[in-house]
């Protein structure tokens, strides 16, 4: 068996990807149609340095489960419905005021193990200029009663799980939540490390 | 450049990933994080990904030298890059796409933000698209990519790059990073790639291989991909046949 010592390293996704990774076709900042089934949501929020100010070069991509909370992947064979058309990933790229936005529906429930339950969560990584590797994190609903259960975030120290936390606010013609990604400093985002180890 | 000091946030392995905080790289000081990364299992968030359902759906599109449309050819030194993509016990990962993108053959790209003044050509994006093989290998045809300069440190110079994205199977096996060329000469004031540990950084470079070099053709360079993340599925060996 190898061990981790044979990776390929991460490098910084540099200020020149947009032509490959968010040329048309390759942006997936609606992951919905008006056929998806679920609540519609738009996700919004802007990615902010060390220094609060925008980082205007930022790759953002999300991945999640469906309105079921089923995931769109062969490992995921529980007996819950797939929604034709709806994949689970988005992946956009923040505008000169470090803007992002993704239109999608608000995922099920997922099993932690074999016995507990994860409040709704969407699953976010970041990139950008600066950042030789990206960075893990989550989105969950401050509004959802699971939220205050779930066992990834009771991991989090307590004075920092606010940054996980995307508030609801509801317009005329949508409901968004809205979540801003800190980089650094005072109200930094948590960021995550995949032990390795299976829940 | 100016000295060196090596952050204390690394992702995973600090032998193979580099530091989130590398002060040599400017970009990295109010970029990157300053509290410990929280270490969290996987659950079948991370298990699954987006990796097999995009690469179902992107079209192959590998021959950098002639996807630019025009009906013309890129200028520059014609390469072939190829190599395999492996998970972290060897084994090949089929069916994963990767994307590239890189300069032309006079380090420019094409990207509207890089003002240097190299020249472009009119023949060459720079991007490319293609999906593992059964045997997880993947091919590039494209043109040797040029240094160029940047604002880095005085008369700093990127290293000839290509930027390579790939997926795997799951959320855990996402890799953004790029490949260099074994004989390039401007290694030692990148800070990019001394960012990375040497033993590692090492692996990021591509060896020039004359048996994949095609005669009166393309010279030929490989290099393989090793993603680390969880690539297996737990429930496979209780699954019937």
């Amino acid at each position: 068996m190898r061990t981790s010592s044979y990776l390929t390293a991460s490098q910084t996704v540099g200020p020149f990807f947009h032509d490959c990774l968010l040329r048309d076709g390759a942006q997936i900042q609606s992951l919905v149609t008006p056929a998806t089934l679920g609540d519609h949501i738009r996700i919004a929020g802007r990615v902010l340095d060390g220094n609060g100010v925008a980082v205007p070069d930022a790759l953002l991509e999300l991945w999640q489960a469906n309105a079921s909370g089923r995931y769109n992947h062969p490992l995921d064979a529980r007996d819950l419905p797939l929604d034709p058309g709806f994949t689970g990933y988005g992946r956009t790229g923040t505008n000169a005021e470090g803007h992002f936005w993704f239109e999608t529906i608000k995922p099920g429930p997922v099993p932690f193990d074999a016995t507990t339950m994860q409040a709704p969560h969407i699953c976010l990584a970041i990139f950008g200029r600066g950042l030789l590797n990206h960075l893990l994190t989550r989105l969950y609903f401050a509004d959802d009663p699971a939220t205050a259960n779930d066992p990834i975030l009771l991991r989090v120290p307590a004075a920092r799980r606010g940054s996980l936390l995307a508030a609801r606010e509801a317009t005329s013609d949508r409901v968004v939540y809205r979540l801003d990604i800190v980089l650094q400093g005072a109200g930094e985002t948590v960021f995550f490390n995949l032990s390795g180890e299976v829940a | 450049m100016s000295t060196t000091s090596i952050g204390a946030i690394v992702r995973g392995d600090a032998a193979v990933f580099p530091p989130f905080l590398y002060e040599a790289y400017r970009s990295t000081l109010r970029r990157a994080p300053g509290r410990p990364l929280v270490e969290v299992p996987l659950t079948l968030s991370e298990l699954t990904g987006p990796g097999p359902a995009m690469s179902a759906v992107m079209p192959a599109d590998a021959d950098l030298t002639r996807n630019a449309g025009t009906g013309g050819e890129a200028l520059g030194q014609r390469i072939v890059v190829t190599g395999r993509v492996l998970d972290a016990q060897g084994e090949p990962i089929s069916h994963t796409l990767l994307e590239i993108w890189q300069a032309n053959a006079a380090g420019r790209y094409v990207h509207k933000r890089d003002d240097w003044p190299g020249p472009l050509d009119p023949n060459f994006l720079g991007i490319g698209r293609c999906i593992t093989d059964a045997l997880g290998v993947y091919r590039f045809l494209t043109v040797r990519p040029g240094a160029y300069p940047w604002k880095n440190h005085s008369n700093a110079w990127r290293p000839a790059h290509i930027h390579f994205s790939l997926f795997g199977p799951s959320w855990g096996t996402r890799l953004i990073t790029q490949m260099y060329f074994a004989d390039d000469p401007l290694f030692f004031q990148d800070p990019i790639f001394q960012s990375v540990p040497s033993e590692a950084g090492r692996r990021l470079l591509a060896s020039y291989d004359h048996a994949l070099t095609e005669a009166e053709w393309a010279l030929g360079w490989r290099w393989d991909i090793v993603l680390g993340g969880p690539t297996g599925t737990p429930f496979e060996n209780s699954e019937a046949p």
